[in-house]
């Protein structure tokens, strides 16, 4: 997620000024991967873990480095690269029908684990296993356990199958934290764990969370100033991932926010590859996580028509910060993490999912709800015709659904998936003028 | 319907009544043992494990669902899914949207994948008012993590069951019915083992449609056609083959076609194990009869329950060893992978059992099916291929 | 007058449709869509604005005749102008032929020149009313009968088969590609005089009917405004608002060819949509086939490659299927593999092209179901609705899971798509 650059230099124009926040963001990842990189000169011990469920605050009380594979394979399919790791992968005995981040993982460490800065990533000297909200997590470091004979940790983060978080379900993680993962990462680190360090990295994580559920519900105002999907994925990058629980996140959020503050005031639109949106025509609520191997195509096909994504479930994945209000609490350090897991988007059961997307339609004043059905992941993808059905009856707003993948560039069918676009855009257009609410020019 | 247990002696008249349940997608067997006596109740559960016990202990009938095999013509349940899902999900919705499961009071969906996982959320949405349930099992194996948390779910799941049935289940009853599961068990045991030793005479598809018996009928109905099949078999006289010894393994959930396991016999390969329907054994020993039932059902969960891709295997030198042990024990030469396609579990942890196999010089070969693939030509020329080879490195 | 333009490009057909004000049709044309869309538009378009003229001189015709007379009247006079077109396409293809020949291939011209005579000779039998083409497309016309001639001819006159077949070959496209060059006025008159001067019973004589025709002709066509859609849409130079989604054209053509349409299935060649349209036409809802074509028209496409078969022979034989064959692939990669399986078997071919059809039906209505299924009126459209197995299969299933619900199919259901585009034309003038 760290290429901005990449992201917002149009190959027209070199005249998008790149706002103090992207700088900020791009400048914490360069570093994150340089630290990583150097792991060993620097004397420093690695953590590998996933993004849902993401124990960031943690693992800094051991001095350790945060290192989330599928950040990698999300770099490597911005960078088009993936595509050659997941055939490498399949070539390996890996079967064409699972997961492609994993096999873009294991296709990478197959040629030397390269990180986007051309260095190569140490052995993580723990895997730790929070397994949140996605079966593959769990077979994914059994993978890497194989391959790299390192230390693993499990989280067993229990499904909210009902809805709810139970005390069985929360004690269940705490007991976990305190009797599996602290004591392990005592013995992986050398460092002993302080619940009073833990607790400071909880305060700034709540501050910044503050920040980002402002930003992302800045989208309410009518021009959106953000999108909350193909922009989304930057806003969330920090939270989601090593630097949660930083003041270099807590910095980033009061930026972001300060920035998006000027735009509402001027009623502008959110910023896209090719400079500021223009008239916003269409306002979407879009489920799923987006491709990365044609990110900015697949973001062009939205702009070109004057859509904007005002709220998404993918930027919950790492935490739902706004839906039910959680923070990070240092006051209960360790049931907050296991209440923050039990929270993540992909733990939530499937009538939650529906609630949710129900209630952003409503806030955001969405036209209508998109699905972009991404072949790899299960745990998104299975039932996503369930929710938009529902949705549909539940709101009477029109629903389209879509298909690629995450980052397998065999399956994203550029024609196909504007096809469908375009007509889903003109089917609400042509909604609107029966209803007589021409809304759109 | 105990007069035809008695009566029933042959062989044939077991695999045919065995047939007769698996073929039957409106489950007339379930339905008539609720409708026999007022008040009863049946769960549905999914693989691939349940405890059983406790439903039973409910004075429940527990139902396995096992999808619609290859006789279901699968309209609506696709509108439910996407091509690149597995199928068992799809034709259960199937089942569920022409009614076949109308009788069904309560469902429950194990921790298998996410697709099973996501299937009780729309087994919520679409029907709020029958009972449904995830049923998570730990992945954290020591008593005062996993065990702990495991148990107040065991008491949970009671919970809700009492709640359908209105009266409480005693620690007396679960005892009970923990000691016929112990029985039932043990006969599964006894016809695996008889198959390992006499493959030729217990056939595996019908030791596939016995089993299969077990997903629909109450468990007292089941051991007794085990014992029945037990005695019939040995006293059958049928031909050894020429065939090399096989484990099929990643079948655990979506089952595959009859035809399916029919082919890799006749290719030449005797199952002498597999992960069919492993609800029918997936803990190891016997369940103590006394004392707390519910912790005695968690530690059996703990300490000997049997191994498949859901389940964690906390050490990296443990990978596998479940399927070497088998191959050992089971005395056999191969190993088939046939695993559904859009199977997450059995796909992804197929190349370290895989890799397993190879430290050990244990020949596998692997290939996909779905519960209605339709051609068997390409199974039965690898499958035939694999014998002729095993026979080749035998030899050699 | 003003006119109203749809064009639908599809996977394997191009077609355009005009409308005059009240929404009326004044002519069709439909072409294989080649890999050139510019080319197949321009072809489509220009066999629409002939039946346009036709229209207009039926139109013209007032009540000089009696209808069934009228009716007689247009569908020879259709013929005719589909021979002229033909012929002039036929001496176009000669003359390319012609200058493909290398020099010093003797005797090779006036093989050619001995084909085409013959082809000449015989294209009036080939349109008459009685007459069965196997397709409408000139490519596919000449092309079989080339071949068929030329073997005789080149065997007679000691020439090779393949140095005829290969001029052919070199020709065709650039021949299919060049839009008609004749005077389109000239072309109608000569097809009058051959109707009229043949003498049949036609009840107008050869100066009303040039009369009439040439007021036909004189009505200046304006074209007010087109409409494109379809797949290949993106590559027409219109303006943007000129283009609109093959499913929003495809609900409006189906609502106005059937009021009562809720649903519409369209089965084309390379996707399946299913949409729910309101009372007005306008899209409610729509589903098409995720990014695997399996069930598809296609699909139907590849079991006739395989089976050795014309597309068009698939729906008569599997209508004489006598037992149900379970086929559970529609997956077009394993579409083979699990025929031969069945053949092995020793399954008859009928009987599994049944499974076949209710395969691609039951895709399909897993589409349906999934888009909200049939509450009221359903329109069945696209290539696959002339297929009356799939239609067989269709209308069992609606009545198995939807009760007894209308279901309609129009014969030209083919055109829907480019309907709606001229219908969305014909709004553009009133916003």
């Amino acid at each position: 997620m760290s290429n901005q650059t990449q992201i917002t230099t149009p190959a027209a124009s070199q005249e998008v000024i790149k706002d103090a926040s992207m700088l900020k963001q791009k400048a914490m990842i360069a570093d994150n991967y340089d630290k990583l990189t150097r792991a060993k000169e620097l004397g420093l011990k690695v953590a590998s873990t996933y993004v849902p469920g993401n124990l960031n605050e943690l693992i800094m009380c051991f001095d350790m480095l945060n290192n989330l594979p599928e950040i990698n394979a999300i770099q490597n399919g911005m960078r088009k690269k993936s595509g050659g790791m997941i055939m490498d992968a399949e070539k390996m005995g890996h079967s064409e029908d699972v997961c492609t981040y994993v096999k873009a993982d294991i296709g990478n460490m197959a040629k030397g684990s390269i990180a986007p800065n051309g260095k190569p990533m140490p052995v993580p000297d723990l895997l730790l296993l929070s397994y949140t909200g996605c079966f593959t997590f769990l077979k994914w470091f059994e993978l890497l356990r194989d391959q790299y004979g390192c230390e693993t940790a499990m989280l067993h983060v229990p499904y909210t199958g009902d809805g709810i978080i139970t005390d069985n379900m929360r004690d269940y993680v705490v007991k976990q934290l305190k009797e599996v993962l602290i004591p392990t990462l005592e013995r992986v680190s050398g460092v002993k764990f302080d619940i009073d360090r833990l607790r400071e990295y909880l305060r700034q994580s709540a501050k910044a969370e503050d920040d980002l559920v402002w930003v992302l519900k800045s989208a309410k105002n009518t021009p959106s100033p953000i999108d909350a999907y193909f922009g989304g994925v930057f806003y969330i990058g920090p939270i989601f991932t090593a630097f949660r629980g930083t003041p270099d996140a807590v910095e980033y959020y009061q930026l972001l926010r300060g920035e998006i503050e000027q735009r509402i005031a001027a009623r502008m639109g959110p910023v896209t590859p090719d400079g500021d949106l223009g008239e916003e025509k269409y306002r979407l609520v879009v489920e799923g996580p987006p491709n990365w191997t044609s990110f900015r195509e697949f973001w062009k096909m939205f702009y070109e028509e004057g859509a904007v994504v005002v709220a998404s479930t993918y930027t919950k994945v790492g935490g739902v910060y706004d839906y039910d209000g959680f923070r990070h609490d240092p006051d209960n350090p360790l049931e907050s993490l296991a209440e923050y897991c039990l929270g993540c988007y992909t733990n939530r059961n499937l009538p939650t999912r529906v609630d949710m997307i129900e209630q952003y339609l409503e806030d955001y004043q969405a036209d209508g709800l998109l699905v972009n059905s991404i072949k790899s992941c299960n745990s998104f993808s299975a039932g996503q015709l369930m929710i938009m059905r529902t949705i549909e009856e539940r709101t009477g707003k029109p629903a389209a659904f879509i298909e690629t993948d995450l980052v397998d560039p065999r399956y994203f069918s550029p024609a196909n998936v504007k096809n469908r676009l375009e007509s889903y855009f003109q089917m609400i257009e042509q909604k609107r003028r029966a209803g007589g609410s021409a809304r759109a020019a | 319907m105990d007069t035809w247990v008695k009566d029933m002696r042959k062989l044939n008249d077991i695999v045919d009544y065995c047939q007769t349940l698996y073929d039957d997608l409106n489950f007339t067997a379930a339905r008539d043992w609720k409708a026999a006596k007022p008040g009863r109740h049946v769960i549905g559960y999914m693989p691939t494990y349940v405890p059983r016990e406790i439903i039973h202990a409910a004075g429940m009938l527990p139902l396995g669902v096992l999808g619609g095999g290859d006789n279901l013509e699968v309209i609506h349940g696709d509108a439910y899914y996407q091509s690149y899902i597995c199928r068992i999900p799809r034709s259960t919705i199937e089942l569920a949207v022409t009614k076949r499961l109308n009788f069904v009071d309560g469902m429950l969906f194990p921790s298998t994948c996410d697709v099973i996982r996501n299937l009780s959320g729309i087994w919520k949405l679409l029907y709020p008012d029958v009972y449904s349930r995830y049923f998570d099992v730990p992945q954290n194996f020591t008593s005062a993590v996993g065990g702990t948390y495991y148990v107040q779910e065991l008491r949970e799941l009671a919970e809700g069951l009492e709640g359908i049935s209105g009266t409480k289940i005693t620690d007396e009853a679960l005892n009970r019915s923990i000691d016929l599961y112990n029985k039932n068990r043990r006969l599964v045991n006894d016809v695996y083992n008889v198959r390992q030793v006499t493959p030729w005479k217990a056939l595996s598809w019908e030791v596939y449609l016995l089993m299969r018996a077990g997903m629909v009928l109450p468990v007292e109905e089941h051991s007794q056609l085990m014992t029945d099949y037990l005695a019939a078999v040995q006293a059958e006289d049928r031909p050894k083959r020429d065939n090399c010894r096989v484990i099929v393994q990643g079948s655990f959930c979506e089952q595959p076609p009859l035809n399916l396991v029919k082919s890799i016999e006749l290719a030449g390969c005797y199952i002498v194990d597999d992960d069919y329907m492993l609800v029918n054994r997936w803990l190891q020993d016997e369940v103590p009869t006394d004392g707390n039932p519910m912790e005695n059902l968690a530690d059996a969960f703990l300490n000997y329950s049997g191994e498949t891709a859901c389940k964690y295997v906390p050490e990296r030198e443990d990978k596998g060893k479940f399927l070497i042990d088998a191959v050992r024990e089971r005395r056999a030469e191969g190993v088939i992978f046939a695993a559904p396609s859009f199977c997450d579990p059995a796909l992804l942890d197929r190349p370290m059992l895989s890799g397993a196999l190879a430290r050990e010089n244990i020949p596998h070969i692997s290939f996909k099916y779905a519960e209605n693939s339709g051609q068997m030509q390409p199974i039965r020329e690898q499958a035939g291929t694999f014998a002729d080879t095993i026979k080749l490195w035998g030899e050699a | 007058m003003k006119t109203f333009i749809g064009i639908d490009l599809g996977s394997t057909t191009t077609k355009a449709l005009i409308l005059d004000e009240d929404l009326e049709m004044l002519g069709k044309g439909i072409t294989n869509s080649r890999s050139n869309y510019a080319t197949a538009a321009a072809v489509a378009k220009e066999e629409a604005l002939t039946g346009a003229r036709l229209e207009l001189f039926r139109r013209g015709l007032g009540g000089e005749l009696s209808s069934s007379a009228a009716e007689t009247l247009m569908t020879d006079l259709e013929l005719a102008i589909r021979l002229e077109q033909f012929l002039d396409q036929l001496e176009d293809l000669r003359k390319t032929c012609a200058t493909q020949i290398a020099p010093g291939q003797d005797g090779v011209l006036e093989a050619l020149d001995e084909i085409f005579r013959q082809i000449k000779t015989e294209a009036p039998d080939m349109f008459t009313r009685d007459a069965r083409r196997k397709s409408d497309f000139f490519r596919d016309i000449a092309g079989s009968r080339v071949m068929q001639i030329g073997e005789a001819v080149a065997k007679q006159a000691g020439i090779a088969y393949d140095t005829l077949i290969n001029l052919y070959d070199k020709s065709i496209i650039e021949v299919e590609n060049r839009p008609p060059t004749s005077d389109m006025a000239q072309m109608f008159l000569r097809a009058i005089d051959r109707l009229t001067t043949a003498g049949s019973e036609l009840g107008l004589d050869q100066s009303t009917a040039r009369t009439v025709m040439q007021a036909a002709l004189d009505i200046e066509l304006e074209e007010a405004s087109q409409v494109g859609t379809g797949y290949g849409r993106v590559t027409l130079p219109f303006p943007k608002d000129n283009i609109r989604s093959e499913i929003l054209c495809h609900g409006l053509g189906a609502h106005m060819m059937y009021a009562g349409t809720r649903t519409v299935l369209d089965i084309g060649g390379q996707d399946t949509k299913s949409i729910q349209v309101d009372g007005e036409g306008i899209v409610e809802n729509f589903q098409m086939n995720d990014r695997c074509a399996a069930g598809c028209g296609r699909y139907l496409g590849y079991i006739a490659d395989e089976m050795n078969m014309g597309l068009h022979e698939l729906g008569p034989l599997a209508l004489k299927a006598s037992k149900a064959v379970r086929i559970n692939s529609t997956c077009t990669v394993f579409a083979g593999a699990e025929l031969r399986d069945r053949l092995a078997l020793g399954e008859k071919r009928e009987d599994i092209l049944g499974g076949l059809h209710r395969a691609i039906i039951l895709r399909a209505m897993s589409i349906v179901s999934r888009s909200g299924g049939i509450t009221d009126e359903f329109t069945f459209t696209g290539g696959v609705a002339n297929n009356q197995a799939a239609v067989k299969e269709l209308k069992a299933l609606v009545k198995e899971n939807y009760g007894d619900v209308t279901i309609n199919i129009d014969p030209a259901s083919i055109y829907t798509g480019a309907l709606g585009a001229a219908a969305f034309a014909r709004r553009a003038l009133d916003s």
